[in-house]
């Protein structure tokens, strides 16, 4: 099998709209208008409880490392630290810019761009992308965000969960669209009436992450360096690389069945806390307005359509290790979820129209 | 011009706060009835990607799209904000002996 192009711009870009994968009918389950209001329905009630509690655990640990500063007492509490600031904004970041997560508007708003800067995601660029990764998911030459390309590069990988490549790149596009440019990806899903605020939000981050530098020195101390900025990202990036590596890796790709590209991993209620319920991930793209509170309700709704979700982490990182130290020499191969006899089948891959279904 | 005037549904077909979709003539269209118990009509479509509004909620003058929360006020019809930049068409509407009348041009 040739390697294939993964950028947007490149032949396979073209090749996906010509086989219909661009704009094809995704496979959805039927379920009832009534069901689905409900499940849609928006409550602040569980995010504020959620974000109160991430508020706290920050203040928690966060004064725990400053208060053992120059002790080994301080390892675990920035360790916490870390995994809130560069792991769980990954979550925050991507509920709020659903626009799910809180019924108030400008709470989702609030949080989403805190957490878009913390995990260096700039929020006018990553709504879009994610925009795309939606309506394209894992289709190569139109997904921007896929992760596992193949064959895969597993040191690259590896370096994923310290943000050594990641966290670089996105200041470099920083640095560009500061500069008043996007990228010739960018331009692909990005629409022209936002370049402008984009360049002004790249600027503003660009200044802000300037700023712990400028008090170390000042200070002449590591500590907000420690606390944020770029540091921050990457010593707490791992754990949310771990979670996000479930959502797709291994999995088909140019297949236009959710089920097939994307996998549900029970998680305990510590990991579905920082991860606000993402390991709900086929039900997720399915149906994306539903809130990450009512994933569970959805899940157990869907679960005779799905494939059966992995009992947990080790679980489906034994099929992706797996599945991506075989793609090294055998890039066609892919995990193939088993559908319950009964479900609904699989969507063809064939070309249709991104219209759905009337609702039932 | 009241030939215009098309039946779209039952009054009665539509919950509360919601919308169901309705074709006619090859196009497709939202009809909404508020909680008020008003009722409006705009393109069934997405102005974003087209993917059909009906499979939307509905939150006050609000309808958010299903597919990236690309939200419209349906009365008037105007985007809200990324990821929907163009507003939808909307189309007059008059509830009579039961039914929702759409005037499509
Ligand atoms: S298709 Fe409606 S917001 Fe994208």
């Amino acid at each position: 099998m040739p390697l294939r192009d993964y950028s947007l711009i490149g032949p396979e870009a073209e090749k996906a709209v010509q086989k219909g994968l661009a704009a094809g009918a995704w496979y959805r389950p039927d379920i009832p208008r009534w069901q689905m209001k409900d499940l849609m329905q928006r409550r602040d009630g569980p995010a504020i409880r959620d974000t109160m509690l991430w508020i706290a655990l920050f203040i928690l640990s966060g004064a725990g490392g400053f208060y053992f500063w120059g002790t080994w007492w301080c390892v675990p509490f920035l360790f916490c630290y870390g995994v809130l600031y560069g792991s769980s904004t990954d979550s925050r970041w991507h509920e709020c810019g659903h626009g799910t997560a809180f019924k108030t508007r400008w709470m989702n708003d609030a949080v989403y761009h805190i957490a878009s800067f913390m995990i260096m995601r700039e929020p006018v660029i990553w709504r879009w992308s994610h925009a795309r990764h939606h309506t394209n998911t894992i289709i190569v030459g139109r997904d921007p965000e896929i992760v596992a390309t193949r064959p895969p590069n597993l040191f690259q990988i590896y370096l994923y969960f310290f943000g050594i490549t990641t966290v670089p790149k996105a200041l470099q596009k920083m640095a560009i669209h500061a500069m008043g440019r996007l990228t010739e990806e960018e331009k692909t899903f990005v629409p022209e009436s936002e370049w402008s605020k984009a360049y002004v939000i790249a600027r503003i981050h660009l200044g802000i992450h300037a700023l712990p530098f400028a008090l170390a020195i000042h200070f002449g101390s590591w500590l907000p360096l420690m606390y944020f900025g770029v540091l921050p990202t990457m010593y707490g990036a791992w754990l949310g690389v771990y979670f996000g590596l479930t959502q797709h890796a291994g999995l088909a790709e140019d297949v236009l069945d959710h089920r097939l590209n994307s996998r549900t991993v029970h998680m305990n209620p510590i990991f579905r806390f920082v991860y606000w319920n993402m390991n709900y991930h086929i039900e997720h793209h399915i149906f994306p307005m539903v809130p990450y509170h009512a994933l569970p309700k959805l899940h157990a709704i869907m679960a005779p359509d799905l494939p059966k979700p992995y009992p947990g982490t080790i679980a489906a990182y034994r099929d992706i290790i797996g599945a991506l130290l075989r793609q090294r020499t055998d890039p066609a191969w892919t995990i193939e979820p088993e559908l319950p006899a009964l479900a609904k089948p699989c969507q063809p891959a064939v070309p249709g129209n991104a219209t759905p279904a009337p609702a039932a | 011009m009241s030939s215009n005037w098309i039946e779209a549904c039952a009054a009665d077909a539509i919950e509360q706060e919601d919308v169901i979709r309705f074709d006619h003539g090859g196009r497709t269209f939202a009809i909404y009835r508020s909680a008020e118990d008003d009722y409006f009509a705009t393109d069934g479509l997405c102005t974003h990607e087209q993917v059909h509004l009906a499979d939307g909620l509905v939150m006050d003058d609000i309808i958010e799209c299903p597919m990236h929360n690309g939200r419209f006020n349906y009365r008037t019809g105007e985007a809200k904000g990324a990821p929907v930049c163009v507003n939808l068409q909307t189309y007059p509407v008059k509830v009579e002996a039961g039914k929702v009348l759409v005037q499509l041009d």
